[in-house]
């Protein structure tokens, strides 16, 4: 009772990337508040999930597994969610800040009548005084995340509802196995208890999914773009500067708003977070919610016409220059001294 | 025959693309007067896929519902002006301080005032919170299901409405039965612009907390077109349990708010100078950064 349930989402078989990394960040709060870390997995065929997720240090996975399930729907996921977290109590939920977690996290956090908070940065456990009630909480969940456009950092908690919920983009936390023999338990739902046919109402009438072009996430180098870079035009040097580096092309949300890029390659609190062994930041000024996706980068270079802009403060290398004055330069001499 | 009752959530946002120094309260809640006052760009495409409903289903009308201080009635004149035929301003201190449950608790209370609906439109998710929520708990607290992050309402039949969603990796096509919620994401096509003759039509529409200081002609004109009065409902106007609303209703509470101070490093400062630039570039290479 009372443990850390993270709801894993399932995508074409697999466990997606950011339920492993809440997994890891679960296990870290459940060892802290001595507690168990519990997983839910709703969808089809799932024999094999759970051995995946064992080694992460999950004690219990609750198994939903139904043919009507192949593919993400709204009302059963919450259907089963919710009544999965009335029997068990968790004191804290955590989902992934997809597309699939952002649809089904507000709709749990509305029937249970507790709060949800979105695309956190940081989760950790700390305690609370409520002067005004004279009142002491233990053990909170403290989430944290940019507000305001980044301009702010705001830690929320949740004092009295439970479960404490919040959602977290995939990148932003790390994933790590504790142990690959890891024992956990697997509890089989028998889905007709938890879902009715009223649940059925929407239907996926075709799907066209793709494998992701962009793969910024895992790049070594990433050239990314902000509005400074000035038009649509001007953004394609820092497409030719990847390909000669063999890097990834990024992009602000400033820069994405102006159609310089597509959204997929957005990075910053609301976009991808990037760890890359290079990051060259071409006319972004630094807004701290793009900052927040790619402050650990192991070196950063900022080009800049601007010399006072914010994001130089975190540069290795800062370049007073325009973009179509230097990136050529920088292809130039790549071009000439390397094979 | 296939006229529906469409409802547009609207939100007026403070431009966060724009944020000074004193946007904040020291509560940790946005000073939301210290900042220009946009339509919630996500709200607007919502507009827009109520708009073509309404143009392929001659009949149809459209309310739009705002929760905000006085001046939030100005969403709700541009979208008079863009073709909406009605607008709700609910507007009370009792809904200020809430987080995003209590929010669509005072909405969906809202809603139900206004009673008779097939399809509720919104934005994906508003720029000032980027949390995506209202949406979905608003359709949860009425029951009825939800269509996320779609692109377009590719049209509605027969009590069917099939909406093409825009996910990560690429499109999904859906089907759902009304009544049912759609929450329009960012991709989807920008709303017309206002309409001239519904400038002119609307340019004096108001609630009636804006009245309170016009002249008498300006309220012998109000009367004569009641088309003008922007509804404005108080705590009063709704059905609701107190409790669920504002702050005290709003489960998640800021407990701080810093500035963020990002650890300054030590840079280098360089020119795009061809020397000092190939000079980095050497660098790069040789410490095996690049290449």
């Amino acid at each position: 009772m009372n443990n850390i349930i993270v709801y894993c989402e399932i995508d074409e078989g697999k466990v997606a990337d950011v339920s492993f990394e809440l997994l890891t960040k679960g296990r870290k709060l459940a060892t802290d508040l001595k507690c168990k870390l519990e997983a839910l997995v709703v969808g089809t065929k799932l024999d094999a999930i759970p051995p995946q997720l064992f080694p992460y240090g999950v004690d219990t996975v609750y198994v939903a597994d139904d043919s009507r399930f192949e593919f993400y729907t709204c009302l059963p996921h919450t259907s089963i969610t919710v009544k999965l977290f009335k029997e068990q109590q968790p004191q804290i939920a955590l989902f992934g800040a997809t597309t699939i977690g952002r649809d089904l996290g507000p709709r749990v956090s509305s029937a249970l009548r507790s709060g949800l908070t979105a695309d956190c940065t940081s989760l950790e456990i700390g305690d609370h005084e409520e002067k005004r009630l004279n009142k002491e909480y233990k053990n909170l969940l403290y989430q944290i995340r940019p507000a305001f456009g980044g301009n702010i950092i705001a830690t929320i908690i949740n004092p009295d509802c439970r479960p404490q919920m919040a959602t977290v983009r995939e990148g932003v936390m790390q994933k790590e196995i504790v142990d690959l023999g890891y024992k956990g338990k697997i509890e089989k739902l028998t889905v007709a208890n938890y879902v009715s046919d009223a649940d059925f109402v929407v239907k996926i009438i075709e799907r066209h999914m793709e494998k992701s072009k962009v793969n910024i996430k895992n790049a070594s180098i990433v050239i990314a773009g902000g509005y400074g870079v000035g038009s649509k035009e001007n953004f394609q040097l820092l497409h030719e500067l990847a390909s000669v580096l063999g890097a990834e092309v990024g992009a602000s949300r400033a820069a994405i708003d102006a159609g310089y890029a597509d959204h997929d390659r957005q990075i910053g609190q609301t976009g991808i977070t990037v760890r890359p062994k290079l990051y060259i930041a071409c006319g972004i000024s630094g807004q701290i919610q793009h900052i927040s996706g790619m402050q650990e980068s192991s070196m950063i270079i900022s080009i800049n016409n601007d010399p006072c802009a914010p994001i130089n403060s975190i540069a290795d290398y800062v370049i007073t220059g325009t973009i179509e004055d230097v990136i050529p330069k920088m292809i130039k001499y790549y071009k000439q001294n390397t094979k | 025959m296939n006229a529906l009752r469409i409802i547009v959530l609207a939100k007026q946002v403070p431009d966060t693309r724009n944020v000074g120094k004193d946007a904040m309260k020291a509560d940790g809640t946005v000073n939301r007067a210290a900042l220009p006052a946009i339509f919630n760009p996500e709200d607007l495409d919502a507009l827009e896929q109520a708009l073509r409903v309404k143009d392929a289903n001659p009949g149809s009308t459209i309310t739009l519902l705002t929760m905000g201080p006085v001046r939030a009635a100005e969403v709700l004149r541009e979208g008079l002006f863009r073709g909406a035929d009605d607008g709700v301003l609910l507007t009370d201190r009792a809904f200020a301080g809430a987080d995003t449950l209590a929010t669509s608790y005072a909405l969906s209370c809202a809603i139900k005032k206004i009673k008779d609906f097939d399809l509720i439109v919104c934005g994906r998710q508003a720029i000032d919170g980027d949390t995506a929520q209202v949406g979905p708990q608003v359709a949860e607290k009425l029951g009825i299901p939800q269509i996320t992050y779609a692109e377009e309402i590719m049209g509605i039949k027969s009590g069917k409405i099939k909406v093409k969603r825009r996910l990560e990796r690429g499109i999904e096509v859906v089907e759902g039965s009304l009544p049912i919620l759609v929450t329009v994401t960012s991709s989807a096509a920008s709303c017309r612009p206002r309409n001239s003759k519904l400038l002119m039509k609307y340019k004096h529409a108001s609630t009636v907390s804006e009245r309170q200081e016009k002249s008498e002609d300006y309220m012998t004109m109000i009367n004569e077109r009641p088309y003008l009065n922007i509804k404005e409902w108080s705590v009063n106007d709704i059905e609701c349990d107190r409790e669920q609303l504002g702050l005290t209703g709003s489960p998640t509470k800021v407990k701080k708010i810093d500035n963020i101070v990002f650890q300054a490093k030590e840079s280098k400062q360089l020119t795009s100078t061809d020397s000092e630039i190939d000079e980095l570039m050497k660098e790069l290479i040789a410490s095996h950064t690049i290449g």
